[in-house]
């Protein structure tokens, strides 16, 4: 109930913003169009009516699953998004695995450790992590190992292999060498965060009681921080990663752009240049969506991690 | 106890100290007490005199930034100061093994109580879970906790503060120990429960020669329950014998002033005795006595530490000016 509210009040400002960016006429309509041309145009696209109709007739098509027809391409701009989504969410799922499966172990590391070098380095790398441009980083990384070492591929998907229906790379060598870089310029933040949430996890987890009794229980100290501490920071660490997946989506604008990755991202970028509402609005209304749609999930992920919130639901 | 019999557990000249910002407090400065087997030592004594640290000292659970700098503490002839982290880890549990002071802190939240058990019981013997689960079950059964089966399937948090404290006796009792440090354990329920739990702790022990150390502000509790008792002031043993002796007859100021200070039926109507004062810092303690301060016997030889001195039926004191005084047996250094 909630999700939809939210929904329905994100697509009024996603709208209005974009009606306020600019008048796409200007660029669509060629210089030597006569005015009845450019009218004819105008009409054909809806711009002619005033704001709030027009947001009206985007409403009432957009319940129907109709998010308008792309004025560049004059596809449904719907279709044209979902066609980039699978390279997109591919990115996001692979930067998010490599924050994870990196993060975490670093992280409880530097937690169990904190004075020692390997830890100081670690939280080091980590602040880099987090202040370093997207964007700058990407460039250095393509410098380094495509141009200078030629190690890895620049730009593109590679091989693609259909999987359920969807491209995918990572599954064929050549893709996973075009997806590895990207990703990893992606997964930087993510994983400088999870890191951090680890280590602080980890440092406060260590001082309850409850791993002292575990002690005392004389179990071994892997147990000690493969299950009891474990289990206790992934509550924090699953959540905030969770909640975050929509910003992992949302900012592989950047990456895309840099590593000419064919997702919805580079869509976007390409048509703010070109001023083509539809795809914008429609881009920003999934991505809406998909955050409404992941604190869903997050919140299933949540209660399955920590008993005390299941027997809430139960209850309630 | 024969002479014959070493006793199960001989803490000697302990002092387990933490190297703080603000200075060297030292928890535990010089304790030394032996329970036997199917002994019950009662430790008391105000907050912050330093019993808990005593109990994590013989479990080797000492946290930064403390540090057993002295003593001895011999399990069965071992010392545990000097085994190392392996061999007090192994010897944890199931030798000897602990019940912590606050029963909402010593579950780990988000695990089963069937995992928290079992995992006791196969950290130490390689046995099939079934069985591992079958001795927790029993166990949880002994302690008091009805529909066993149920609860093993609970988390900590369906539970009240008094059936996690006869979670965390049930994991104590697990692996048979021959000694238990029981930190308070049953501050937290009610007196029914507590005379149920005190009962059944007490019948183990005297069945399995379980020594127990326990440790509780509570001196009806002790009176009941211990053999010997010590009281600890500051960090130090100021007075320990058998809990008779010392309770009918306290030497010690300090001791004196506990056994006032407990309600009792006898004295219905007359205003409950008070120490007067607080504890002090360990931080800052008083040149010489650190009761001193508060002591009704105040000396000026209470300017310097007293001494132990043993008095007869083997009590120790250690006051310049003790309340009742015998006859000195010898003086320690
Ligand atoms: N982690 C620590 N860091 C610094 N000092 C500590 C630490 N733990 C204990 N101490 C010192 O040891 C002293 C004794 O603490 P302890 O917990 O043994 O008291 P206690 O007799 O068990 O009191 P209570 O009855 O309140 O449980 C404290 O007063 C404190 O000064
Ligand atoms: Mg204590």
């Amino acid at each position: 109930m909630q999700s939809a509210l939210v929904v329905v009040i994100m697509s009024f400002i996603v709208f209005s913003g974009v009606f306020l960016v600019g008048d796409p006429v200007e660029i669509l309509v060629s210089d030597d169009a006569d005015q009845e041309e450019r009218e004819m145009m105008i009409k054909s696209m809806g711009l002619d009516k005033p704001f709030l109709v027009q947001y009206g007739i985007f409403i009432s098509k957009a319940i129907k699953g109709d998010l308008g027809d792309s004025f560049v391409f004059q596809e449904p701009a719907l279709l044209l998004i979902l066609d980039r989504m699978p390279a997109t969410m591919e990115l996001a799922i692979v930067a998010l695995l490599i924050a994870i499966i990196f993060g975490i172990p670093l992280g409880v590391w530097a937690g169990l450790k904190p004075e020692s070098l390997a830890s100081k380095s670690i939280m080091t790398g980590s602040i880099l992590g987090f202040s370093l441009p997207t964007f700058w980083v990407g460039i250095m990384m393509i410098l380094l190992f495509a141009v200078m070492l030629g190690w890895l591929p620049s730009t593109g998907r590679g091989d693609v292999q259909i999987i359920l229906g969807m491209p995918i790379s990572i599954f064929s060598w050549d893709g996973f060498s075009h997806v590895l870089m990207p990703a990893v310029n992606l997964a930087l933040f993510k994983l400088s965060m999870v890191i951090r949430l680890a280590r602080a996890g980890t440092r406060e987890v260590l001082h309850q009681d409850y791993i002292k009794f575990a002690r005392a229980k004389g179990l071994k100290e892997t147990r000690i921080i493969l299950i009891h501490v474990m289990k206790n920071i992934l509550i924090p660490v699953v959540t905030v990663l969770g909640l975050e997946f929509g910003g992992l989506v949302a900012f592989s604008v950047v990456t895309e752009t840099v590593f000419a990755w064919p997702g919805m991202g580079k869509l976007l970028i390409d048509s703010i240049g070109l001023l083509d509402r539809p795809i914008i609005v429609a881009y920003l209304m999934i991505i809406v969506f998909l955050f409404v749609l992941i604190n869903l999930l997050v919140d299933i992920c949540y209660s399955i991690l920590d008993p005390r919130v299941r027997l809430q639901d139960i209850k309630s | 106890m024969p002479l014959s019999e070493s006793p199960t557990i001989e803490v000697k000249d302990l002092k387990t100290y933490f190297f703080t910002k603000g200075g060297i407090a030292k928890a535990v400065d010089g304790v030394s007490f032996s329970v036997g087997r199917g002994k019950v030592l009662g430790l008391v004594g105000e907050s912050g005199s330093g019993k808990t640290v005593t109990g994590f000292s013989i479990l080797g659970l000492v946290d930064e930034p403390g540090r057993i700098v002295g003593g001895e503490i011999l399990y069965r002839g071992e010392n545990l100061v000097s085994a190392s982290p392996d061999r007090m880890r192994e010897l944890r549990g199931v030798n000897i093994s602990m019940i912590f002071q606050d029963p909402m802190m010593t579950l780990n939240p988000v695990l089963r109580i069937d995992t928290q058990m079992i995992e006791a019981v196969l950290a130490h013997e390689s046995i099939s879970k079934d069985d591992a689960r079958q001795r927790a079950r029993d166990v949880l059964g002994q302690v008091g906790i009805a529909s066993p089966d149920e609860r093993l399937r609970s988390y900590p948090h369906q539970f009240s503060g008094g059936m996690r404290q006869r979670v965390a006796i049930a994991i104590a009792l697990l692996n048979k120990p021959d000694l238990i440090v029981a930190d308070e354990p049953t501050t937290a329920l009610d007196v029914t429960i507590q005379g149920q739990i005190l009962y059944e702790v007490q019948k183990l022990c005297s069945q399995t020669g379980t020594a127990l150390i326990w440790i509780t502000h509570d001196l009806s509790v002790v009176a009941g329950l211990a053999d010997d008792i010590c009281v600890m002031y500051a960090g130090r043993i100021v007075e320990q014998g058998s809990v008779n002796s010392v309770l009918d007859k306290p030497m010690h100021p300090y001791t004196n002033g506990l056994i006032s200070s407990v309600p009792s039926r006898n004295k219905r109507g007359v205003p409950l005795a008070q120490i007067p004062g607080m504890a002090p810092s360990l931080l800052k303690l008083p040149k010489g006595c650190s009761f001193g301060p508060r002591c009704a016997q105040f000396s000026d030889a209470c300017d310097s530490i007293p001494d132990i001195s043993n008095y007869e039926n083997g009590r120790q004191i250690r006051c310049h000016n003790p309340l009742d005084k015998g006859t000195i047996l010898r003086v320690m250094d």
